[in-house]
């Protein structure tokens, strides 16, 4: 168990919001990635060619994320090829993703071997497994499944004599929402400030009424966190699908940035974030008049209500992120009224500056 | 029954006339009509559209048993050839539908021939839109060429040869085109589109927006729209300083905003619910979409720091909110005058 005590002690401030993603060939790892993080369409990945060598992407948000990928048919042991004693120590987080609707055994011997390697080399790693595609799968035998991986997974540990290590099991699909599920709680382990911001959100939930309250990473629809309620997977495709409304009608209104070709429009969303801080510089230069600072810092936010007195509230904040919120508006209720839930959104947004300010990153 | 339109629906088979219909009316994703069948015979839909409107959509399966059966000789005269009779009178709108696609070019257009033949025989007053479908299969820089050459072939042939004219658009269901081309079909149909419009520029006159457009509530197809330029431009003031207020903003927007918001309704589906409205202050405008009428939305877009008063408040919704709630009774008005 000194492993536990390791983590718990020396967690080093270093940047270990690094993502390894593993798996056998054509198990959906570049799939996974594209659809996550550049907001392809999952039919269009039918057509991804074979991953050759490792690839590296990084994320802004709220903590500097990379995803590593590494390619499938790779044996883990030619040790000539990359150094993965370095590789294993620097990263945060390692994915597994299992095509179960392909025959796991082999790729449950390789887990097996690559959980042995990197626990050896780094004792603090989250281990996560994406029993993958399982949309092919009817209900019943996704968790038939599932519990057979479990089973056979922790047969295995047992023989290399590492019953302590602690794994994560995850169905995830690319044709729903399971995989930015997922996603979201392995990025959730990363954050070093996450019971800080749970708190935050709780009290923000408690004293503005929302029913659910989400902190959400714009480019990839990653919820960075959320208040302490069970999650209910139809609110949060609802809420991320509110993201995409508010940023595209906002979109069509740009009258610094115009978009003409159709193909701009999927990079303009990649890179929104980037894009509203790179319009208000050029409109700062390109501008004689003052425009008050006042202006500048105005947010966007975005109010809807629906027919059974619920409402969706989209506030965003800083780094790339949104808050969005379902809540339940009662006409004559003062802490429901609108102002007062503004009001408490910007003291949450203060207070994520400041937290900021002093994080590590 | 009097105020009844009658829509025909016409195209080869397979050549996505019943997704269409799925997408434009019954709230489908582009995803899920591929679960749609082979339509037989005939399918009727009534849809009520604007209140004292009612569309009659006679979606017809384009199987050439099916279509010989629709086209079937008319010269031989009364009773036996009751189908088609029944199939092309009184008709206002034929809607038929071209697969891009498609390898026999030489038959669908003769089918094209022989439609056009049966209406200027039963129903000549019939206004005819074609659809050049599934132009996403073409690569995207050769499109326009191939849809102007299409659509300038059959233009000729329904002119030259029938004395018909005919409108065209290019559509797919995987982007906002399908809702362009509807717009325009729909509003080709509404009695007195010019009278919302009035309207719409005496209510830009006061709010100053920087565009206003109206949406038909279900379908969310564009009914109407006013942005400054043209309110100044009817208005009769000088038109050199609402030069510079038309900004060059995307010419499509309409159609995505169309999908976008149908692609909301949607998903607020997933919680039982419906949408009312939605206000987004935004980093270049405030957008205000509200229930107009009970079959009308509105969508104000307001300008940022561009009001004639300096100090005028953008921000202020509850100004914008009632004036909307004003402009309701108006509109309401409007919607409910009876048809001539």
């Amino acid at each position: 168990m000194d492993s536990s005590a390791l983590s718990n002690h020396g967690f080093e401030l270093d940047s270990n919001a690094t993502v390894l993603l593993m798996g056998l060939r054509r198990s959906g790892k570049s799939s996974i990635c594209k659809v996550v993080f550049h907001n392809t369409q999952p039919l269009d990945t039918l057509y991804l060619e074979s991953t050759t060598k490792p690839t590296t992407e990084n994320f802004k948000s709220l903590i500097d994320m990379a995803v590593i990928e590494l390619p499938g048919q790779l044996n883990l042991f030619e040790p000539a090829l990359y150094d993965y004693e370095k590789l294993f120590t620097s990263i945060g987080a390692l994915v597994y993703v299992i095509d179960s609707q392909d025959e796991y055994l082999s790729a449950l011997q390789n887990l097996a071997v690559i959980i042995k390697y990197a626990v050896s080399v780094n004792p603090k790693i989250h281990i996560e497994v994406l029993i993958h595609k399982i949309d092919g799968l009817s209900e019943d035998f996704r968790l038939d499944t599932q519990r057979d991986i479990m089973q056979r997974v922790g047969d295995d540990l047992l023989d290399y004599g590492l019953e302590g290590v602690q794994i994560s099991f995850y169905l995830t699909s690319i044709f729903d929402h399971s995989i930015y599920e997922a996603f979201s709680r392995i990025v959730q382990k990363l954050i070093y400030e996450l019971p800080a911001l749970e708190n935050l959100l709780d009290l923000l939930m408690q004293y503005s009424n929302f029913d659910k309250v989400f902190l959400f990473d714009i480019n990839s629809k990653i919820y960075v966190a959320t208040d302490s309620s069970p999650v209910d997977i139809q609110n949060y495709e609802v809420c991320a699908e509110f993201i995409d409304v508010s940023i595209d009608l906002d979109g069509l209104y740009d009258s610094y940035h115009v978009t003409e070709s159709e193909s701009s429009q999927v990079h303009s969303r990649n890179s929104i974030a980037d894009i509203y801080d790179e319009s208000q510089y050029k409109k700062l230069q390109s501008s004689d008049n003052v425009i008050d600072s006042n202006d500048v810092s105005k947010p966007v936010r975005c109010i809807s209500r629906l027919e059974n007195g619920q409402m969706l509230y989209l506030h965003q904040m800083i780094r790339g992120l949104a808050l969005v919120a379902v809540s339940r508006l009662d006409d004559d209720d003062e802490t429901t009224s609108l102002s007062v839930i503004d009001h408490n959104v910007s003291i949450f947004k203060k207070s994520l500056e400041k937290m900021w300010n002093h994080a590590k990153i | 029954m009097s105020s009844g339109k009658k829509l025909l629906l016409m195209g080869r088979s397979g050549s996505g006339k019943s997704s269409m219909r799925s997408i434009i009316f019954s709230n489908y994703s582009a995803f899920d009509t591929r679960r749609l069948g082979a339509t037989i015979d005939v399918e009727h839909s009534n849809l009520r559209f604007l209140n004292n409107m009612t569309l009659n959509l006679w979606d017809c399966g384009g199987q050439d048993v099916f279509m010989d059966n629709f086209l079937n000789n008319t010269t031989d005269s009364n009773n036996s050839n009751s189908t088609t009779n029944n199939i092309f009178k009184k008709c206002e709108v034929l809607i038929h539908v071209f697969d891009v696609e498609s390898k026999e070019v030489a038959k669908d257009i003769n089918t094209f021939k022989r439609v056009l033949q049966n209406l200027s025989k039963f129903s000549p007053n019939v206004k005819i839109f074609i659809l050049i479908h599934k132009i996403d299969l073409v690569q995207s820089n050769k499109r326009q060429e191939l849809f102007k050459l299409m659509y300038n072939n059959l233009k000729n042939i329904a002119h030259d040869e029938y004395g018909f004219n005919i409108t065209g658009f290019a559509t797919s269901i995987w982007d906002e085109s399908l809702y362009k081309a509807w717009s325009s079909i729909v509003c080709s149909l509404i009695p007195n589109v010019d009278l919302y419009e009035q309207h719409l520029t005496k209510f830009n006159q006061i709010i100053n927006a920087r565009e206003i457009i109206l949406f038909e509530k279900t379908t969310f197809l564009v009914i109407s729209s006013i942005d400054r330029f043209k309110s100044v431009q009817q208005n009769g003031s000088n038109l050199q300083s609402s030069i510079q207020v038309t900004e060059n903003l995307d010419p499509k927007r309409f159609e995505k905003i169309s999908n976008i918001v149908k692609t909301y309704k949607q998903s607020v589906n997933k919680i039982r619910s419906n949408f009312k409205n939605l206000i987004l202050h935004g980093k270049n405008s405030s957008i205000y979409l509200d229930i107009l009428t009970t079959n009308i939305y509105i969508m104000i877009i307001m300008g940022k720091n561009e009001g004639s008063d300096q100090n005028y408040e953008v921000w202020n919704e509850s100004l914008i909110l009632e004036n909307i709630r004003i402009a309701r009774s108006v509109f309401e008005k409007i919607e409910n005058k009876p048809v001539k």
